[in-house]
């Protein structure tokens, strides 16, 4: 014990390290507090739908200079590029990408949500297709343009996390931040409209709040939240994030906002033991802070089923 | 009596195929009035346009007096989404001060006590830390009352409001209901329910499929056609 608490010291005082675990607590309580109304509304595959758009984005984005480059060499049917042209490749390659996967991760976001209403394909088929729509997309590019030399795993780091979380620069952080104090601040301050557009949206239309207004609100937010958390636990785990402790939270909580707080806590909770523990064991980060929230739902169930039935 | 909407004309429905047309009716302060018609009969078309939610094709559906679009409180059939809600009772009648804030973030103290008097009316200010989905169905569309009380106190539009109930819960809220009304709060009906409708509204308006059969005074309504064919097939149903 003391020799771990000693090696966790140690870690600790590489600033990778410290991006990594500051990073991590703020995408767990973003996410598990739109968690509570996505589960509510029935979209708790939306974060999965999301994150594969986002995988597919950022798929794009990767591989976006190899494509141009060929394109560009198809075409004018020599073997060596203009000078422009190599730049504007050469600037392609460093462009972050979350310039490209945001915005498209956004517009998705607010095309499955809007599918509620009058639409010809329905909520969760319209989730389903743009979901393996992106990541066929995503990894039928990644594969004909590779863009490095080992592709199974940048598809698998995208799709699982590994260790792009450790390897966080002081902008990606910064980053990280601002748009998490957003986050955390609009849910505070939209806090009753949001239960409201959760609870009932026809009661809110019919009192002449603007509901759909609201609804693309916890869109947008939910897109971030996913792009975000791409880093954390790669785009197949998202989803876990979101529904556990908001899950694990409805078992035992009996107020919308007993069940936000003790999310949140969860989240938190098992994000910081998750990332300690991969520190410790070296196990991936992603993975570990899934397992520890299934833990948590796991036992509020058992404790909510024992309540219960002493109740009875 | 104050006129507050009148529907005139007013032809209903989804992009260009008519659900129900030709309806014409008023409805004055202190009106009880029940909507009545089988399914499919454009009654879910007709409340989403007194609501607001839908615009009418043609025709015209006006507000006069003190009521303004938008200012009907509204009782809707619960989804399955509430049905498990992890809500408490305050939180749920508090969200209808909601329209009362427009962009201030937070409910301010006249509406918290606004909602904890309206609680007391219903007589559901000892369930206020309850969690709703443990609640019977009756107790729910109490809360779902207060709510919409909270948002107004004039006009309230009930959608089927004892659907599920047992029949003492019916029973009680029917009761509910004629109180509020005596109380002065114009309410807006719709059921299937012709004898409960027959008991307590003072007016009936009757949509058969896609037209008007009738609207006028309820003792009218039990001396016409409409009625009298109505209210005994129902009976011989109960039979």
């Amino acid at each position: 014990m003391i020799e771990n608490i000693g090696k966790l010291q140690q870690y600790f005082e590489y600033p990778f390290v410290r991006y990594a675990f500051a990073v991590g607590i703020l995408i767990a309580l973003c996410s598990s507090l739109l968690g509570v109304t996505l589960v509510l509304k029935r979209f708790s595959f939306i974060g999965d739908g999301l994150s594969h758009v986002a995988f597919g984005a950022m798929s794009l984005a990767a591989t976006l200079p190899v494509i141009v480059k060929e394109t560009v060499i198809t075409f004018s049917r020599s073997n060596a590029l203009s000078p422009q042209m190599e730049n504007l490749v050469n600037h392609l390659a460093q462009m972050n990408n979350m310039i490209l996967v945001l915005p498209v991760t956004l517009l998705c976001a607010i095309l499955l949500l809007r599918t509620g209403q009058n639409t010809k394909i329905k909520g969760d088929a319209a989730v389903a297709m743009i979901s393996v729509g992106a990541l066929a997309i995503g990894y039928l590019l990644m594969n004909r343009y590779p863009s490095g030399s080992n592709i199974s795993g940048d598809v698998c780091s995208t799709l699982f996390g590994s260790t792009s979380i450790l390897t966080l620069k002081p902008a990606d952080v910064r980053m990280c931040v601002y748009m998490s104090v957003v986050v955390i601040l609009t849910y505070i301050l939209f806090y009753n409209k949001i239960f409201s557009v959760t609870f009932d949206e026809n009661f809110m239309r019919a009192t002449g709040v603007k509901a759909g207004a609201y609804n693309l609100l916890v869109a947008v937010i939910t897109a971030v939240i996913i792009v975000l958390a791409m880093n954390l636990v790669g785009s197949l785990l998202i989803s876990a994030l979101i529904i556990f402790p908001a899950l694990a939270a409805m078992r035992l909580f009996k107020s919308f906002r007993g069940v936000i707080i003790c999310s949140a806590v969860i989240s938190v909770i098992c994000a910081a033991f998750g990332i300690i523990s991969s520190v410790l064991f070296s196990t991936p980060v992603g993975s570990t802070i899934v397992v520890s929230d299934l833990a948590v739902f796991l036992l509020f169930s058992l404790i909510s089923g024992v309540a219960g039935k002493r109740k009875a | 009596m104050a006129v507050q909407m009148q529907c005139k004309n007013a032809s209903l429905g989804y992009e260009g195929a008519i659900v129900a047309e030709k309806l014409d009716f008023t409805i004055s302060k202190g009106d009880y009035l029940c909507i009545l018609g089988e399914n499919g009969s454009g009654k879910s078309t007709l409340i989403k346009a007194i609501l607001g939610l839908k615009p009418q094709i043609s025709g015209e559906i006006a507000w006069c007096g003190d009521v303004r679009k938008n200012e009907v409180g509204y009782l809707p059939q619960q989804t399955v989404v509430q049905k498990d809600f992890p809500a408490s009772v305050r939180e749920i009648v508090r969200s209808g001060c909601l329209a009362k804030c427009g962009f201030r973030p937070f409910y301010n103290k006249q509406e918290k006590e606004l909602a904890e008097n309206t609680m007391k009316q219903l007589e559901i200010d000892a369930l206020a830390k309850r969690c709703y989905r443990e609640l019977s169905g009756g107790q729910q569309q109490r809360v779902l009352l207060a709510r919409a009380l909270c948002a107004t106190r004039k006009m309230l539009l009930l959608d089927e409001p004892v659907t599920g109930l047992d029949p003492k819960a019916q029973i009680e809220l029917y009761e509910l209901i004629a109180k509020l009304n005596r109380e002065g709060i114009t309410i807006i009906m719709v059921s299937h329910d012709v004898a409960a409708a027959v008991k307590y509204a003072s007016h009936i308006l009757h949509i058969g499929s896609h037209r008007q059969l009738f609207f006028g005074k309820t003792s009218d309504y039990v001396q016409s056609r409409t009625g009298k064919m109505f209210l005994e097939t129902e009976a011989a149903d109960n039979d």
